[in-house]
Order: C-alpha cells, then sequence, then structure tokens
C-alpha cells in the first residue's frame, strides 16, 4: 500500500505529469467513437457536449473572469449561428445574380445559389460578429454595476432573440423566423473529405473536440495573462483596480468580447451540427442553461466550467429524456419530464447556491472567500452599507 | 512648472459643451425619449385624421394596461428598496396568482351566467385567495432561497431568484400545460360601457383601475403611515442601524415580500379578466415589462413605479397599434436599455448604489 502511495507520490512530483494525464485523457477521447456505431446517440450526445463546453467557457469568462453577470448570453449563440446560416447556405439565393458567393465551398455547396464558404472561415465571421455584437451590447453597461448589468445584457438578449423571430424589416428579410434556414452546408475542412452527418457523426465529434481543446489553451492563456489578471482584478474591487491604472472601458470590453466569440464559434459549429438555425433555438432559457454550467461548476474555474458543462448537458439530453423520464408515469404522474427540464435546472441552480456555492470544482480564490471569510466581511459591508 | 501652459482662469469657470451636454442628458434626456413616441404618433394623426382621438385611445388603453404592471413593478420596487435584490420569481408569482385566480372561479363557481352582484362578491373572494396565496408564496420564497444567501455576494441570491422563477415556471406547466389557456370572459372585457371625447371605455378599464387605485392606496398609506411601514423604511435605509435601533430586520423583510406578493396575487387575477387567457410564459414577459416599469419610476421608489408601470403601459399600447405587436417586446427592452444608458437613476429615483 506504500509502495503504490509512494509511487503515486513520485509520479505527482514529475515534472510532466499533468502532462501526461493530459495526453492520455485526449488519445481516450479522440478515439473512443471508433468503438460506438458511427451514428450513434451517444456520440450525438457527446457532441452537444462539447459545444456546450465552448460556449460554457465563453460565459465564464465574462461571468467568472470578469465578474459581470451576463444573463443573454443567448444573443451570442444567435449570431454565431446565423453566420452559419447566412454564409454557409442558399438563404441569400438572389445574390451574384443567384449564381452565389462560393469561397472554399464543397463540392455540392459549390453549385448553388447563396453565400458558401469554407465552415472555417464561416467560424473567423462569426467571431468578427460576436465580438462586436458582443461590445456594443456592453457598451450601456459600463456605467452600470451588479445586477443592472444582467438586466441590461437580458434586455439585449430578448431584444436580439425578438429580431430573430420577427426575421424581417420593411422588405429585407435577415432570417427565416421560425421556419429555420436550412440547410446549412455540411462540415468541410481542407485538405479532408466532406463530411456527411447522414452515414457518420463521428468528424463532427473531433471537430468539437479540437475546438474544446483550443478553448481551453485560448482560456488558461487568457486567465494568466495581463488581461485576464486585469478581468480578476475588476472582479474583486473594481475602484482598487482602476486606482492601479487598469483601463476600466478596454478591460471590460474585451471581456465581452473574447466571452461572445467563444459563444460565436460554439454557435456557428452548432447551427452547422443541426443543420438549420431556428429562432426558437434563442430564448431566454438558453442563457440560463448555459449559466447553469458556469454556476455548477464554479464561477471562475475553468476545469470547473468544463464538469459543469458536460454534467448539465447529459442531465439535458441523456438522463431527463432517456432515463428519468419513464418515473412520473410509474407513478401515476401524467406529465413529460422533458418539458420540464427547466424546472430542474432552476431547482439546481437554488440547491447549489445556497449548499455549495463555489461550485463542484471551486476555483481557489474563490474558494478562499466563500470558505474562509476573506473578503465576506466586506461583502456584508456592501450588502448592509 | 511652466506657468505658460497653464489656461487662463475664465476657461476653467466655464464647464466645457461636453459637460454641458452629458448633464441636459441625464436630467432631459429620458424625458425626450419617452415623450417621442406619443408626440411622434400624435403629429402623425393630427395630419392623416385631423384628431387625436387614435392616440388617446391608445394612451387610455395603456393606461389601464399599466394599472397591472403598476402593481406588479411595487412588487419589484418594495423588495429592491429593502434588500437590493432584483426578486426575478416576482412576475412568476404573478403567474400563479393569475393560476390560483382562474382556479378559484371554478371552486366558487363563477360562470358567464352569474349576476352582477354574485359576480362582485365571487371575484372578492377570488381576489382576496389570488392575493393571500401569493403574498404567503412571496414570503416562502424568501425565507428558502434570499434569506440564507443574505450574507453571501450579490450575485447569490439573484441567482436563486432565477433559479426559483424557473421553478414556478415548470409549476405552471405541470398545473396548466404549456400553451395559453383561454379563461371564460366573467366581465365582458371589450364591452364599451362609456365612450367620452371619442375615447372608448371598457369593462377591462374600469376593473383594472377599480383594482389598481385601492390598492396602491392602502399600500403607499401604510407604508407612509404605520409604525410597521416606518420600521420598513428605516431597514430600506441602513439594516444595521434599524437593528440596533429595536426593529426586527427579517421580519421587516418577510413583511415586505407579503406586501409585494398580495399585490402581484391582484394583479394576477386583473390580468386573467383583462386578457381572457393564462399561461406560464406571461409572469417572465410581465415580470420583466414591470421590472422596466419600477427602474424607469426610480427604483425603490413607489410613487415612481406606478408612474413607470403607467407610462410602459402607454408605450406598449402605442406600439402594439403602430409598429406591431410582434415588435412591442423589442421596443420595452430597448427603452430598458436606453433608461440605463440616460437615467439609471429613473424618472423621481435617487442615484443608487448600483446604478450611480
Amino acid at each position: 500500500m506504500s509502495a503504490i502511495n509512494s509511487n503515486l507520490e513520485s509520479f505527482r512530483n514529475w515534472k510532466h505529469a499533468n502532462l501526461a494525464i493530459a495526453v492520455v485523457l485526449i488519445g481516450a477521447l479522440a478515439i473512443f467513437p471508433l468503438f460506438k456505431p458511427p451514428l450513434d446517440g451517444f456520440i450525438d450526445d457527446c457532441v452537444l457536449a462539447l459545444a456546450y463546453v465552448v460556449m460554457a467557457l465563453g460565459l465564464n469568462i465574462v461571468v467568472g473572469f470578469a465578474g459581470l453577470l451576463d444573463l443573454g448570453f443567448v444573443a451570442f449563440y444567435a449570431f454565431g449561428s446565423y453566420a452559419a446560416g447566412w454564409f454557409a447556405s442558399d438563404f441569400f439565393s438572389s445574390i451574384n445574380g443567384e449564381k452565389g458567393i462560393h469561397i472554399g465551398a464543397g463540392t455540392f455547396a459549390s453549385t448553388l445559389p447563396g453565400i458558401h464558404l469554407n465552415f472555417l472561415l464561416v467560424l473567423v465571421a462569426a467571431v468578427i460578429i460576436t465580438s462586436i455584437a458582443g461590445m456594443i451590447i456592453g457598451l450601456p453597461t459600463l456605467r452600470l454595476r451588479g445586477d443592472y448589468i444582467a438586466i441590461v445584457t437580458l434586455a439585449f438578449g430578448e431584444i436580439i432573440g425578438r429580431f430573430a423571430v420577427n426575421g424581417q424589416i420593411g422588405g429585407f428579410k435577415y432570417t427565416n423566423g421560425r421556419q429555420a434556414i436550412s440547410p446549412v452546408d455540411a462540415l468541410d475542412l481542407p485538405l479532408l473529405k466532406e463530411f456527411d452527418s447522414a452515414f457518420s457523426i463521428r468528424g463532427y465529434y473531433w471537430v468539437a473536440l479540437t475546438m474544446v481543446a483550443f478553448s481551453l489553451f485560448v482560456n488558461f492563456r487568457l486567465r494568466d495573462s495581463r488581461l485576464g489578471r486585469a478581468w480578476i482584478a475588476i472582479r474583486e474591487d473594481e475602484v482598487a483596480a482602476v486606482s492601479m491604472g487598469i483601463p476600466l472601458v478596454k478591460t471590460k470590453l474585451m471581456a465581452y468580447a473574447a466571452g461572445a466569440a467563444f459563444g460565436g464559434l460554439s454557435g456557428a459549429f452548432l447551427g452547422t451540427y443541426f443543420n438549420s438555425v431556428n429562432a426558437n433555438q434563442f430564448q431566454f432559457a438558453f442563457s440560463i442553461f448555459i449559466l447553469s454550467m458556469v454556476i455548477l461548476g464554479g464561477l471562475g474555474s475553468i476545469w470547473g466550467t468544463v464538469l459543469g458543462a458536460i454534467t448539465l448537458s447529459f442531465i439535458n439530453s441523456y438522463f431527463i429524456p432517456d432515463v428519468f423520464n419513464g418515473i412520473p408515469g410509474s407513478l401515476g404522474l401524467d406529465f413529460d419530464l422533458t418539458q420540464l427540464s427547466f424546472g430542474i435546472f432552476g431547482f439546481l441552480l437554488v440547491m447549489v447556491m445556497i449548499l455549495r456555492p463555489e461550485g463542484l470544482l471551486p476555483e481557489k480564490r474563490r474558494r478562499l472567500e466563500l470558505k474562509e471569510g476573506i473578503g465576506a466581511d466586506e461583502a456584508i459591508v456592501e450588502v448592509r452599507a | 512648472m511652466n506657468v505658460a501652459t497653464l489656461p487662463p482662469q475664465e476657461e476653467i469657470r466655464t464647464t466645457p459643451v461636453s459637460e454641458r451636454l452629458r448633464k441636459f442628458f441625464s436630467a432631459y434626456g429620458l424625458w425626450i425619449v419617452l415623450l417621442g413616441l406619443p408626440v411622434f404618433y400624435g403629429i402623425k394623426d393630427l395630419q392623416d385624421e385631423g384628431d387625436l382621438s387614435r392616440l388617446g385611445n391608445n394612451l387610455f388603453a395603456g393606461l389601464s394596461n399599466g394599472a397591472i404592471w403598476a402593481l406588479i413593478a411595487l412588487g419589484y420596487t418594495l423588495v429592491y428598496g429593502i434588500i437590493e435584490l432584483i426578486n426575478f420569481a416576482h412576475g412568476d408569482v404573478f403567474m400563479i396568482g393569475s393560476f390560483v385566480a382562474v382556479g378559484m372561479w371554478g371552486t366558487v363557481g363563477l360562470a358567464l351566467t352569474t349576476g352582477t352582484l354574485g359576480l362582485i362578491a365571487g371575484l372578492l373572494v377570488t381576489l382576496i385567495v389570488a392575493m393571500v396565496v401569493c403574498g404567503t408564496m412571496n414570503v416562502m420564497i424568501e425565507r428558502v432561497a434570499y434569506r440564507p444567501l443574505r450574507s453571501a455576494p450579490k450575485l447569490a441570491p439573484l441567482i436563486t431568484a432565477v433559479g426559483f422563477s424557473f421553478i414556478l415556471q415548470n409549476v405552471g406547466i405541470v398545473w396548466l400545460g404549456s400553451s395559453q389557456k383561454g379563461v371564460p370572459d366573467l366581465i365582458k372585457a371589450q364591452h364599451v360601457l362609456v365612450s367620452v371625447a371619442g375615447i372608448d371605455i371598457h369593462n377591462s378599464d374600469v376593473l383594472a383601475l377599480a383594482v389598481t387605485a385601492p390598492l396602491v392606496f392602502l399600500l403607499t398609506t401604510f407604508v407612509n403611515h404605520s409604525r410597521s411601514g416606518k420600521a420598513m423604511r428605516a431597514t430600506a435605509q441602513d439594516p444595521e442601524a434599524a437593528r440596533l435601533m429595536g426593529i426586527n430586520v427579517d421580519t421587516t423583510i418577510s413583511l415586505t415580500f407579503l406586501l409585494g406578493g398580495l399585490l402581484a396575487g391582484a394583479a394576477g387575477l386583473v390580468y386573467a379578466l383583462y386578457q381572457t387567457n393564462v399561461w406560464y410564459f406571461q409572469g417572465f414577459t410581465a415580470g420583466l415589462i414591470a421590472f422596466t416599469a419600477a427602474v424607469m419610476g426610480g427604483i425603490g421608489n413607489l410613487k415612481g413605479a406606478v408612474i413607470g408601470g403607467l407610462i410602459i403601459g402607454c408605450i406598449q399600447q402605442i406600439s402594439d397599434n403602430r409598429i406591431g405587436a410582434q415588435w412591442t417586446p423589442a421596443v420595452v427592452f430597448a427603452y430598458l436599455v436606453l433608461i440605463m444608458v440616460f437615467r439609471p437613476q429613473g424618472l423621481v429615483g435617487e442615484e443608487t448604489r448600483e446604478a450611480g
């Protein structure tokens, strides 16, 4: 027993222990779909979970790092998805004399009217659109603090959702509203064969996994950068941060833009994966869904956010519809549990906040604040003052 | 130090143009934004039709509609005034109020055939039941979800409030299903009672004003003149000092939630009679609209919440009638953002720490 312990100890002390674990883990994640049928429902659940991880990582930058409660994150999901809908489908079919614009599009998409960009270009477009939208939404909140920010972002989220549903101003049609923009071009990467979701969704899984790895890398680098430290400083004490010379406006807007960019990445991917962009997807409940992931995992904690996103995504797409849905029926109750998924999330939010407000895998600094009372006195003063 | 680079005395005394513009907009910007819509359509009506009766109809319908928002907004403003929390679940408490009211009609036996006197008596009973249920529920939510987090960071109770909002919505789904549900039009809501100067006054308008006005009067009297009201105001100003003066802060906060819930219950009944349909999602929309109203008036200020509610009602009616009902939520929320930009302290409110 002690031999194992000492072995474990020496492994922990090995300089590259973390790296070794990460490589093994990523390797296992990467090859597991090969052991499942190519259209397996479990792979589908995993693709969704990975896409939500990217989205939750984005929200974690805004809420977790910078401490700006954003309740309108769905707006960036919408913009990202519409980037896919606009630039990779025949939505603008009358453009360029009905011949369409094609840049690096797949063999089939190249023959269709409308704008067809390569998936990577769609991602770039999504990032650009969402970061600009993020900054615009951030602007009115700069003078505000606390829950007022939540309300303004929520209002923006609702306005964007309303625009998506209405879909038309005057004669100009910019979305299909509840009719959905569909089909969206299949995922097509340079040097690789076009992905066909009718035969295999493994390709989508690998793309999502790559996006998660990329987002994780960027998030860790951002958190430890000058900008990331500025975000955390603003979260902890805005006045002190400003007097130390942190440019408030720029730093806050960067937080909104960076967070939004990840929302856009994931949104563009999901639009492509679902093969349609429907205005019904962009509701307030979705913002709360993503926020619950961040809170469940632990505000500001990157691994916590990943864990929270995977947990809630699987609860939503696997446990509620497939595992627990029989329970009300067997108890003689007549309702569909999938309808109540948000009630379950609401309950989770309340429980997490009351029982374990720091989340499942809390960030070190925040755990200290909540558990050992560092900074807690200050919070009381703030509430009571 | 080079003295020559210092600006002359004169320039220091006069405020720069940008500063003066900022002051002007922070003082009058919101009024300009608010009056823009009715004035624009008023002029347009005068040009097109030669009289203002269409705008008058819009505004009157807006006032009676806004009366409902005012009742809900009062709940937001009371709670925010005392513990600086946006009670996200408040709109859904209102929704439950509607559901209780609709359920009670069945129990009391109200139907389209019931006579006027029976109807008034029955509705009075329903009103009281809906108010008591919502008030009790609001107090319990405070006890379960907000009180344990009194000393936690401010984000925490806001998040539990969102959580409770979803829980209540799902209670609504289990109760009456997830689609809009029509309810019997007990008071013949759209029946024109009288028409004054081209403005139609419907039964529903009379009902909304008849329920709202006394309740608002009672509430303001209670808060301004009773002993408990004084305790509420003291707690809102400084909870710690209030405690030192022997005020039971927890009880006072519970009382505030009770009052907010009572008003939300009344609003629920009026809404059900007024709109003749209920559904689980009405609370979310209504809650946001009412919150906008509370912020517009100056959150924490009772008079402001009522004024804000009435104004938002008018904006909504004008937007429904002229721009199109599908854009109304966007218009209302755009107003919310504009208020936050121009005057976060609201029309009649003082500067708060949050908005300052």
